[in-house]
């Protein structure tokens, strides 16, 4: 969005400037419905998908455990405001915001210290273990999760009341989606972040530049809790309820779902894939054809395996990737003329064929 | 992204791991070494108090983790010989217990007449099976189940072998489409496989009586698959390929081993494995949506604990997890503080420990 403008193509330009348009004055242009349901779940599950982003693409850390950071921020939260069920403590909403991300910043740090010495596939898998521990945790301590779930959460003065009035928990959510965006661009230019770079692309070296690996992953892991944390609050917000069972195996699978079918690799792919899940989980109800029991309305979750399998076997770079080639295709077809053309995407995501091994210089 | 894939890059992630291990040894240790002291302590200390109680906890754990060793023995192997996590696994579990449940009832369902069988069965109405009732379908499933994972690993994973992460992310995307598909074919209500009616109820061990099935059958079937893996990695050719696989698999390919013959059969292997474990869980817990995704989780603490690849690893890593899970569900109480809805922390604090003193697992060697 806002960060790289200058820089970006004139067709990006006019993409992002559209969708920026429509966006800020989405609640004048679509119905309540849509803005509720589709743009502002897309937006804070855009964020869960960021953090999971921002952790792959800046520091090659692929995360399933985002959820579950998210689900500690959301419960802590909302068992420190006034609650049906939990611990009801009724706390002002704005601190209990502040006490859940700092909760998920802390037990990330945590988690980061389990698992970041481990990297690649066993990072995947431990985080994936620590993210469902997260699950079976709040399903059996009942004292935090009420019986089926924190109902009625207090929302702060700001967002209102989403029922009547959905605008204001859109602007708040797309107030968070940006800065979460401008943040993470932002600490990638910071000394941490290009260390954390650094990281991702030879570790070695940078141990031999007397960096401290662990200490590094560890707190770059933390930072993608925070961000997790951010979510967390906005989906107990838009539900005004968090359950166990929104937190389980399946979100962990569908967060994963919308960073992989953005761009595992490209960090506003989060909110493409956000949008085009919730815009799938809506209408392809409506169009799915019912074959037998295999596929048809009810099978939304067979649908969404069949698209998430297709990005990965087709483009694993996601929708983002696919807009790429095609960027690049309609440009190169317009004549090469143009000087900036070929340098402009070479700055900062690692664009080089995603989920293919990367460099093992020495 | 910098993921320990081609053969080079062995040795660099070697290196990092000893030279991380410097600098991390002795804190972790002297933490880890406290907590397994605390913990055997106060196992001792509540065991001894009522050693009944203690005898059947210990056999809840140890049956539990024979349990958990199927299941995971087959996803350690796959992972060991060809860095696939196949995180299908657990959906592959519960298809083999559904599918051996619905042959167990298709076909194996006595038609007997109303009134014989109303009195000879106590849960009335509830029909009987023989041996072969029980021991078909199981097996029957886990092959079909092996010939699933086979056309899952022909299609999807054959090609593009050394993606670990495209990998895992195919078997996410398949373990998704599998879950859905069972919940719309053998719908949300727990089912279970009915042992062989001539089968007793119990055993007396240790001077208490024990559920004959969990003790005798699911720890008896993870004795002999551990030995039969056991005898087939040490013994044999096929087990000297694997091994010889996971240390260095382009130097086997190139002594003109067939090594797609071999993937393929220790894919087939590994998920008949998970069939299996459907079947013996079907029977001893409950098939039910969100079993596939509980025992993915299993599998994957107990090889984290174990070390990704290791039999043995799989072996001690089930164990422990199903002990921590026994004990913690019994011994948490604490005068009348009663702590054990929190018993999972105590699964993660295993995760914990191990992984700071033994970041690849008690048994695990660097890719």
């Amino acid at each position: 969005m806002s960060a790289r403008l200058p820089r970006t193509d004139p067709i990006t330009l006019a993409v992002v400037g559209v969708a920026g348009l429509l966006f800020l004055f989405a609640p004048l242009i679509f119905s309540d419905f849509f803005v509720s349901v589709i743009l502002t779940k897309a937006l804070w599950l855009g964020i869960a998908a960021a953090s999971l982003i921002f952790l792959s693409s800046y520091a090659g850390m692929v995360s399933l455990g985002q959820v579950g950071l998210y689900a500690i921020a959301g419960f802590t939260m909302a068992n420190l405001v006034a609650a049906d069920g939990g611990l009801d403590a009724a706390w002002s909403p704005w601190l209990a915001v502040l006490a859940g991300i700092g909760v998920a910043g802390a037990v990330g740090l945590l988690f980061g210290a389990v698992a970041s010495r481990s990297e690649g596939i066993y990072f995947l898998m431990i985080t994936l273990a620590l993210g469902v521990l997260v699950y079976y945790f709040f399903s059996q301590v009942t004292q935090l999760s009420g019986f089926g779930g924190v109902n009625n959460v207090d929302l702060p003065g700001l967002v209102g009341n989403p029922t009547d009035d959905p605008s204001r928990l859109f602007y708040v959510t797309l107030a968070a989606s940006v800065l979460v965006f401008v943040f993470i661009r932002y600490l990638a230019r910071t000394p941490f972040g290009m260390a954390m770079q650094g990281l991702r692309d030879d570790p070695t070296r940078m141990r031999a530049l007397g960096y401290n690996v662990t200490l590094h992953r560890t707190l770059a892991f933390a930072m993608g809790a925070l961000i997790a944390g951010v979510a967390g609050i906005l989906s107990v917000w838009y539900n005004r309820r968090i359950s166990p069972g929104s937190i389980a195996l399946g979100q962990t699978i569908d967060v994963l779902v919308i960073a992989v079918i953005g761009g595992l690799y490209r960090l506003e792919g989060a909110w493409v894939g956000a949008i085009f899940f919730a815009l799938l989980d809506n209408y392809s109800r409506e169009w799915t054809p019912d074959i037998g029991n295999i596929l048809g309305p009810e099978r939304f979750n067979t649908l969404i395996g069949i698209v998430f399998l297709v990005i990965i076997l087709v483009s694993p770079g996601g929708l983002v990737g696919i807009w790429d080639k095609g960027k690049e295709r309609l440009i190169g077809a317009l004549g090469g003329g143009r000087p900036r053309a070929g340098p402009a995407a070479t700055e900062e995501p690692p664009v080089q064929e995603p989920l293919e091994p990367g460099p093992v210089s020495r | 992204m910098r993921l320990p894939l081609r053969r080079g890059s062995a040795a660099s992630s070697e290196v990092p791991t000893a030279e991380i291990l410097a600098g991390y040894r002795t804190l972790p240790r002297v933490i880890g070494g406290a907590a397994i002291l605390l913990a055997v302590g106060w196992i001792l200390a509540k065991g001894l108090g009522d050693l009944r109680q203690f005898w059947t906890v210990s056999l809840n754990g140890i049956t539990l983790a024979a349990l958990y060793f199927v299941v995971a023995s087959g996803f350690t192997l796959i992972f060991g010989l060809m860095r696939i996590v196949n995180m299908a696994h657990g959906s592959l579990y519960l298809l083999g217990g559904y599918l051996a449940f619905e042959m167990q009832k298709g076909w194996f369902e006595k038609e007997t007449e109303g009134l014989n069988l109303s009195l000879s069965s106590p849960a009335g109405g509830a029909s009987e099976y023989d041996l072969i009732g029980w021991l078909v379908p199981i097996l029957l499933a886990a092959f079909i189940i092996g010939i699933v994972g086979l056309l899952i690993q022909q299609v999807f994973l054959r090609w593009n072998q050394g993606q670990d992460l495209r990998q895992a992310l195919i078997t996410i995307a398949i373990s998704v489409i599998l879950a859905d598909q069972m919940l719309a074919h053998f719908g949300g209500i727990a089912k279970d496989i009915k042992t062989p009616a001539d089968w007793p109820e119990s055993v007396t061990i240790f001077g208490v009586q024990y559920g004959f099935f969990r003790l005798v059958i699911v720890t008896g079937a993870a004795l002999v698959i551990g030995i039969g893996l056991w005898w087939l990695i040490k013994r044999t050719r096929f087990g000297l390929i694997v091994r010889a696989g996971v240390d260095d698999r382009e130097m086997v390919s190139a002594l003109g081993i067939n090594i797609p013959i071999v993937f393929g059969a220790a894919f087939f292997l590994g998920a008949m494995l998970a069939g299996i474990g459907g079947g013996l869980g079907g029977t001893m817990i409950a098939l039910e949506p969100g079993e596939d995704a509980s025992f993915l989780l299993s599998s994957l603490i107990v090889v984290i604990i174990g070390g990704m690849g290791s039999l043995g690893g799989a072996a001690i890593g089930a164990l422990l997890l199903g002990l921590v899970d026994a004990y913690a569900d019994v011994y948490l109480v604490f005068g009348d503080t009663d702590l054990t809805n929190y018993s999972i922390l105590l699964t993660f604090l295993l995760l914990v420990v191990v992984l700071a003193v033994k970041p690849l697992g008690l048994f695990g060697r660097p890719a």
